[in-house]
């Protein structure tokens, strides 16, 4: 490893470390509850609450190392989670009690799949712009969100699912064992597998990809599945517990979901990023958060504060690249 | 061996685009283990010719053959599987992947549950790399190497197969000579083994040292093919541009005013170091120069574009201060720069409004931009220059090469700038409309404009110039009048063979 | 070449699509339900589409200088908010002036990072997205911002006044369209624009200031969003911090639905005014036939993805994409 690839990868947790002593010494001072910042449950509800967004972001991280973007990932998110909390009421589902479970996880997933290979698809045959595509998708699965059941929320708690949202293993909760796992699979996935590493070639030279024989179009389909699916596995993880979702949830999650993304040092013209600095972003976004709110910060503040980091860390990326004086002003 | 079967052969090859004949009838041989050059002016079909034998143009007639077997190549890919590869002047590499990864880009080695098979992966890159003699591992990321190294990696790609032709795209144009020594290497142990090569190069002393036959290219025809043993420089050089006639040398009969532009002492970072020189109201002076000896960036330094770390540039005799190109505008200076499509040119703008965008803003009538004020200076400049339009509508990307420069041209001479500078004048633009501009240039001057033209072509820089600044890596190396330079002496100083400098 | 190649009835479908497409949709609503076609409904429509076509302006100079911005609806929130909230405090004269300076400052501080210091538009708006909402809520601390009395007020004026007849928030939507309009497509400046987005190098090479250009793109957009904000304001004479959030998308919808090209240089405000108006025009019809509103947002999708999709056919001459 170069010293420049440390700096790269590195700088996401050391900025975790930054803030976990700054709101930790901070927190003395400041906070408003007695608990230390740094309690061990603390951090675990931390990890849990990180898994909705943290699942979407490692998705969007092989879709940004492909060099596209996905804005409609918020919508998939809702459209999955009505299916899943609607499909448990039908008649046969209900008949099959506890067993239904599974189903409609399934039922959901296939949402995601299915959303996501729309998406896909769009994009390899018509040749528009994954921005332009997703962008419109966006609307319109939101759309299919409301005409599933029109501005009513969709609800259904299953005790059984909540049990097991709630458990935890080994210390950890469900959700974030969730995200563990599919950051470790997402993880061998780009930097194992033949997969993997074609996305990250595509998005760094598409025409020599291109010329090398690698099927572009496919291949940028698949992680459009990939992304739908993790849409919809977020989905599956958050709304197991909370058991009723709002037309409108999951708004804006694409864009959280970008933030961690870039804070993890992906960039945006693809063929560089990975997935375990995503989860650092994820992780320092949440961090944020709750230390914020653990110094006395309104809530409010969070989303300047996040914005205005985002905006920070693309200023020194660029100043990192920069070639210096010498360098055509254009 | 009476007759060896060539391993490459084409046949008659027409390609055309709308309005253009790019190839007509070009048919071409290579035998095995013979290195065989290709050459010819830019735009004489070169490139196209090659996109044809990689699959990505198809041929509008003719036939290629791969040892006497008639072939339909359908994409890079294709060709490679039949075994032509190609090692591209512009390199087409991922440059956050491995060295590995690249080679075998498209190929990776698989194992169970689609994962890559490392261990083969770099086993095998490293069994290539070893017989190339390269100073980089398999593992080595590919933007941490040298330009010439991701050469190297190009290079190794196309022994993943066992190639039967090689086409070489320029391979030296950015390489240093003990590099060149290590590619010429490759070259003789590719010959060895009866691979027949295709090597391109704009390079007289490479072609003449590695080649055994050279065919030439002109205006997309054939030209003829000879043997490198039995010929010489000036019949390459005649076969390629056909009428040495037009390219003699005309200094300015006119008297030569005042000096206009002053540069002394310049320099930018490692780009270029120490430049002096100057140029009168009147006169042309011409840079000539391998690519990246930094003749572009002088020019660019001089229109504000880079900030100079060093030196001094005087307009009239005095000293000016340029950070932008809006001052060196204001200052008179223009710059026709080297890549019109990218620099030069709105492509999908209109004709009048490229024409008129430096001076926009005076070409108003109360806070709008006069439509009147603007053809007119359209109509003005496309009467002078004969630019062939249907009209100003015409969107400026669907005019032919000639045209588009001529409009850039008229862009800054509708400025009334004291100072011409302009890059590459003529790349890309057909025998035709390359005469004129240099006619135009030559105009230029006897009205009394200050010209500098910037070019790797040799003819065209004797042609048009009154003198000619040489240049290599970075520096001046001396400067010739009209009467003493030759083709020698310029050939010697641009490839850093030093002559007497002249400050 | 392109052009002449394209006459006849195809090419005149490839580049007027979407009037066509346009005319196709109210004549198809106007028979499905005559009410449709009514002066008061037509009038209704426009005056709805206000606020999302003003924006729809201002980021129509961004677009077409090459540029996204994502900021807007959260802007929009802000300037709300402020005017709102300043109304009560220093009284509607001032209050109006104090937004409109306050929504520019953050409109140059963007066209500062994206003009100047050449960062990503993307991530820079997607970053002031989340930073201007959080301003909002500081701003209001997270409360509803309401003017105290709301009968008393010549505020109200803007949002929901008549001038000989016609409804405040249209005029001043066609004023703003008509001077855009002209300012981008006649003056230097909006030529200017044009070659910033078309070609950024090239017009640098022709001694354009493309920082200054790009900075004064999102100014132009952050005066838009005042508008907005301002007729929003006055229309409902209280707030919500979120008002404006979605918006961002739907104007870039309008805007792409206008036919810009999201890689610059191209469009025009006549163009984006059609775009605003096909979405309105959409939410319109489809109410009246009996459709919920978010049966709009189904429609808009698939109207975006033909139009872009359509207009890039047309340009390669295949329907569907090359690549493999």
């Amino acid at each position: 490893m170069t010293k420049e690839t440390i700096l790269k990868q590195g700088g996401i947790w050391a900025f975790i470390v930054v803030e976990l002593i700054f709101f930790s010494v901070a927190g003395e001072y400041l906070s408003v509850s007695d608990k230390a910042f740094m309690d061990f449950d603390n951090m675990l509800l931390l990890l849990k609450q990180s898994a909705p967004i943290g699942i979407i972001a490692l998705g969007m991280t092989i879709i940004m190392i492909n060099g596209n973007i996905d804005l409609s990932v918020g919508a998939t998110f809702a459209l999955s989670a009505v299916v899943l909390l609607d499909s448990m009421t039908w008649p046969f589902m209900a008949a099959m009690g506890d067993w239904s479970i599974p189903l409609a996880w399934g039922f959901a997933l296939l949402t995601g799949v299915i959303l996501g290979a729309v998406n896909g698809l769009l994009v390899w045959k018509t040749g528009v712009d994954a921005f332009i595509v997703t962008l419109g998708s966006m609307l319109g699965y939101r759309g299919l969100v409301f005409m599933y059941n029109g501005e009513q929320p969709t609800s259904h708690l299953n005790w059984t699912l909540v049990d097991f949202a709630e458990a935890q293993f080994l210390g950890l909760h469900t959700a974030t064992w969730f995200l563990l796992v599919a950051a470790f699979v997402l993880w061998f996935l780009m930097t194992r597998t033949v997969h993997g590493r074609n996305a990250y070639a595509i998005g760094n030279n598409r025409e020599a990809a291109v010329n090398a024989g690698i099927r572009v179009g496919p291949h940028i389909m698949w992680n459009f599945v990939l992304i739908g699916f993790l849409a919809s596995l977020s989905a599956v993880v958050f709304y197991s517990e909370s058991g009723s979702v709002n037309p409108n949830d999951g708004m804006l999650y694409e864009l959280w979901a970008i933030t961690a993304v870039v804070l993890g040092g992906t960039k945006l013209t693809g063929g560089y990023g990975s997935i375990i600095s995503t989860l650092g972003g994820v992780i320092a976004i949440q961090l944020l958060r709750k230390g914020l709110g653990h110094i006395g910060a309104d809530t409010e503040t969070v989303n300047l504060v996040i914005g205005l980091i985002l905006i920070a860390v693309l200023f020194l990326d660029r100043q990192l690249n920069r070639k210096g004086k010498e360098e055509l002003k254009i | 061996m009476t007759d060896p079967i060539p391993v490459l052969r084409l046949e008659d090859i027409v390609k055309t685009f709308p309005g253009v004949r790019a190839l007509d009838g070009v048919s071409l041989s290579v035998l095995p283990g013979e290195v065989h050059a290709l050459m010819g002016e830019n735009g004489a079909g070169k490139s196209t010719l090659m996109k044809v034998l990689g699959g990505i143009l198809q041929p509008n007639e003719g036939q290629i053959f791969i040892e006497e077997e008639p072939t339909v190549m359908t994409s890079p890919m294709h060709a490679k599987a039949k075994g032509v590869v190609f090692i591209h002047q512009e390199l087409s590499l991922a440059d956050e992947l491995s060295v590995a990864e690249n080679i075998f880009l498209g190929e990776l080695p698989l194992k169970s549950m689609g994962r890559v098979d490392w261990k083969k992966l770099y086993a095998d890159t490293d069994a290539i790399l070893k017989t190339l003699n390269v100073g980089f591992d398999a593992r080595t990321r590919v933007g941490d190497l040298s330009i010439a190294n991701q050469q190297m990696v190009e290079i190794a790609r196309a022994l993943t197969v066992d190639p039967r032709a090689v086409i070489f795209d320029e391979p030296t144009a950015s390489l240093t000579d003990a590099e060149k020594v290590v590619l010429f290497d490759v070259i003789s142990e590719l010959q060895a083994k009866c691979v027949g090569i295709i090597y391109i190069s704009h390079r007289m002393e490479e072609i003449f040292k590695m080649t055994d036959r050279i065919s030439v290219l002109r205006d997309g025809q054939y030209r003829g093919t000879l043997i490198t043993a039995d010929t010489n420089e000036d019949e390459v050089t005649q076969l390629m541009i056909g009428r040495s006639l037009d390219l003699s040398r005309s200094a300015s009969e006119h008297e030569l005013g005042d000096v206009a532009l002053e540069v002394r002492d310049l320099s930018c970072g490692d780009l270029f170091r120490n430049v002096s020189f100057s140029v009168r109201r009147g006169e042309v002076l011409g840079f000539y120069g391998l690519v990246g000896a930094g003749r572009t960036e002088i020019a660019e330094t001089i229109f504000g574009l880079r900030a100079p770390t060093g030196g001094k540039i005087l307009l009239n005799r005095e000293e000016v201060r340029i950070t932008s190109p809006i001052d060196a505008i204001r200052h008179g200076i223009s710059l026709v720069p080297e890549d019109r499509k990218a620099q030069g040119l709105v492509l999908g703008m209109n004709c009048r409004d490229n024409m008129t965008l430096p001076q926009v803003d005076d070409l108003t009538a109360g806070p709008f931009v006069s439509d009147g004020a603007e053809v007119a200076i359209f109509d003005q400049y496309r009467d002078k220059l004969d630019i062939r339009t249907p009209g100003w509508r015409q969107t400026v990307g669907n005019l032919s090469g000639g045209n588009q420069q001529k409009i850039v041209i008229g862009k800054w001479l509708s400025m009334r700038p004291e100072v011409l500078i302009v890059d590459e004048p003529t790349r890309g633009i057909d025998v035709g409309s390359k005469s004129e501009i240099h006619n135009l240039i030559r105009a230029l001057a006897a009205q009394g404009y200050a010209v500098i033209v910037i070019s790797s072509e040799m003819p065209e820089v004797l042609h048009v110039s009154d003198r000619i600044v040489a240049m290599f890596s970075g520096e001046v190396v001396r400067e010739f009048t009209a009467e003493e330079v030759t083709e020698d002496s310029l050939i010697q100083a641009i490839s850093g063979i030093r002559g007497d400098k002249v400050a | 070449m392109a052009e002449l190649t394209r006459g006849g009835v195809g090419g005149f479908l490839a580049r007027q699509g979407i009037l066509v497409a346009f005319a196709v949709f109210m004549v198809g609503f106007a028979l499905a339900n005559q009410r449709f076609i009514a002066v008061d409904n037509i009038s209704g429509v426009i005056r709805s589409s206000a606020i999302l076509g003003v924006m729809a302006l201002g980021v129509t100079f961004v677009v077409i200088g090459g540029n996204l911005d994502l900021s807007v609806g959260s802007m929009m929130s802000f300037s709300t908010i402020v005017v709102l909230d300043l109304h009560d405090k220093l009284g509607p004269a001032l209050a109006i002036p104090a937004m409109f300076a306050l929504t520019l400052a953050l409109g140059a501080f963007i066209g500062f990072l994206v003009g100047y210091l050449k960062l990503n538009s993307l991530i820079v708006t997607l970053g002031m997205l989340s930073a201007i909402h959080g301003l909002t809520l500081t701003w209001s601390g997270g409360k509803n911002m309401d003017i105290a009395d709301k009968e008393g007020t010549w505020f109200a004026i803007f949002g929901q006044g008549e001038v000989i007849g016609i409804p405040v928030p249209i005029l001043i939507f066609a004023l703003l369209a008509v001077v855009l309009s002209l300012i981008l497509g006649k003056t230097p400046f909006g030529r200017k624009i044009y070659a910033v987005g078309g070609n950024g190098q090239a017009a640098t090479f022709s001694g354009i200031p493309r920082a200054r250009v790009v900075f004064l793109t999102y100014v132009m957009s952050a005066f838009c969003v005042a508008t907005a904000g301002l007729l929003q304001a006055s229309r409902s004479l209280g707030s919500q911090n979120t008002v404006g959030q979605g918006m961002e998308l739907e104007v870039l919808a309008a805007v792409i639905l206008g036919g810009a090209s999201l890689l610059g240089g191209s469009g025009t405000i006549f163009k984006t005014v059609i775009g605003v108006l096909i979405l309105g025009f959409i939410q319109n019809g489809l109410l009246l036939v009996g459709l919920e509103f978010y049966v709009q947002y189904v429609v808009t999708w698939v109207i975006i993805i033909l139009a872009v999709w359509l207009d890039i056919a047309a340009k390669r001459g295949r329907l569907l994409s090359p690549i493999a």
